[in-house]
């Protein structure tokens, strides 16, 4: 009964994601006012060649913010879960 | 648990270039391919290449967890610093007030292409060189954690 | 050449989110479960830069530029940041099946299943 309702879930998103897959027009994006934008005043209000980088770290330094704050957390994580047990701390499960 | 001499020579010489040339795109990244975290992630790859030339305990002894954790604070400390000076010096939070006003990094750049200068584009180099920092002390640290933790699980069998 | 063939990297990017799925929902390792999830990740970033390329362009980048038509840059700062959050992801997961590790001594997902109050 499990192995039915997975293979039709699967059989379902495929069918899904092809008819996405064969209808998207590539290589013709419809809406693209705000790349001409950026790509037009780029380098005039900030001053850097790269787009990619005025993007990442000018214009949208708001979620570089946010990706720095998930890598750090990620590092304290790790760091917990690693810590070395000694004699008398006594998380040991009964 | 160290790999054999030619091994260890080759990661000796190669350790050098790595991390220049991951300084390197660090350093140009408003002006080709790449950046603060690409930069990062290259010299990361290059300790992790030392930790698997050589012993785990030889490696902590020249580069310590502490170094790592240092690095990875003044990182985030630089980036963060530098968005809130801009509420003095420019209006509003995160503002680009260096750039196009000739001083640090101040050059103006006109519309077109170009062959690229180093003094241009006002806080981005300086948030490129604190997000570096910030992402090779933090996947070196995760490295390091997990490796230790490793010698931890098979001392506990 | 074919109409049909200049959609390719659409259906690479359907091909790749089925199989991981699938790796997702079948298979009984822990370790191959965040396999799938890695793949899954892997056909997201391919189908963000897929959507901003324009024909006949190159990249945004105007240092010693060919010519003055250039692809679309958002996406590709999405992709920058759906990476690193991809790494970050994968570091906690692998630990927490360690640490799993330490205490059932197996890393089969039908038999962690001891809930402790």
């Amino acid at each position: 009964m499990k192995q039915v309702l997975i293979y039709a879930t699967l059989l379902v998103l495929g069918a899904g994601f092809l008819f996405m897959a064969l209808t998207l027009p590539f290589g013709a994006p419809p809406f693209s006012d705000m790349d001409d934008y950026f790509i037009a005043h780029g380098q005039e209000q900030t001053g850097g060649n790269n787009i990619v980088t005025d993007i990442v770290f000018d214009f949208r330094g708001f979620d570089t913010l946010g990706e720095a704050c998930v890598l750090f957390t990620a590092v304290m994580g790790v760091a917990v879960l690693f810590r070395h047990r000694r004699k008398e701390e006594d998380y040991e499960y009964e | 648990m160290s790999m054999s001499k030619i091994v260890r020579t080759a990661a000796d010489i190669l350790f050098v270039f790595v991390f220049v040339f991951g300084f390197y795109i660090i350093l140009h990244g408003h002006l080709t391919p790449g950046g603060g975290f690409q930069g990062g992630a290259v010299i990361a790859t290059g300790f992790i290449l030392l930790l698997v030339a050589y012993r785990i305990e030889d490696v902590t002894h020249l580069f310590t967890k502490k170094s790592f954790q240092n690095s990875e604070i003044l990182g985030l400390s630089l980036f963060l610093g530098t968005a809130l000076v801009a509420i003095g010096a420019g209006g509003t939070f995160f503002m680009n007030y260096l750039a196009g006003a000739g001083g640090l990094f101040g050059q103006a750049v006109p519309f077109g292409v170009n062959a690229g200068f180093l003094n241009t584009a006002g806080t981005i180099p300086i948030m490129n060189i604190a997000v570096g920092l910030e992402v090779l002390g933090g996947l070196s640290i995760i490295i390091v954690y997990m490796t230790s933790g490793l010698t931890m699980l098979q001392e506990a069998e | 050449m074919i109409p049909i063939m200049d959609n390719f990297p659409f259906i690479t990017v359907a091909i790749l989110i089925i199989l991981g799925l699938y790796t997702i929902l079948v298979r009984k390792d822990l370790i191959k479960i965040i396999m799938g999830l890695s793949i899954i990740e892997a056909g997201v970033n391919l189908f963000l830069i897929t959507i901003g390329y324009r024909w006949e362009s190159v990249a945004p980048i105007f240092t010693n530029a060919p010519s003055l038509q250039m692809v679309m840059p958002t996406v590709q700062a999405l992709t920058l940041t759906n990476i690193v959050i991809g790494v970050a992801t994968q570091a906690l997961l692998l630990s927490l099946v360690m640490t799993v590790w330490r205490y059932y001594r197996t890393a089969d997902v039908r038999d962690v299943n001891r809930l402790e109050g």
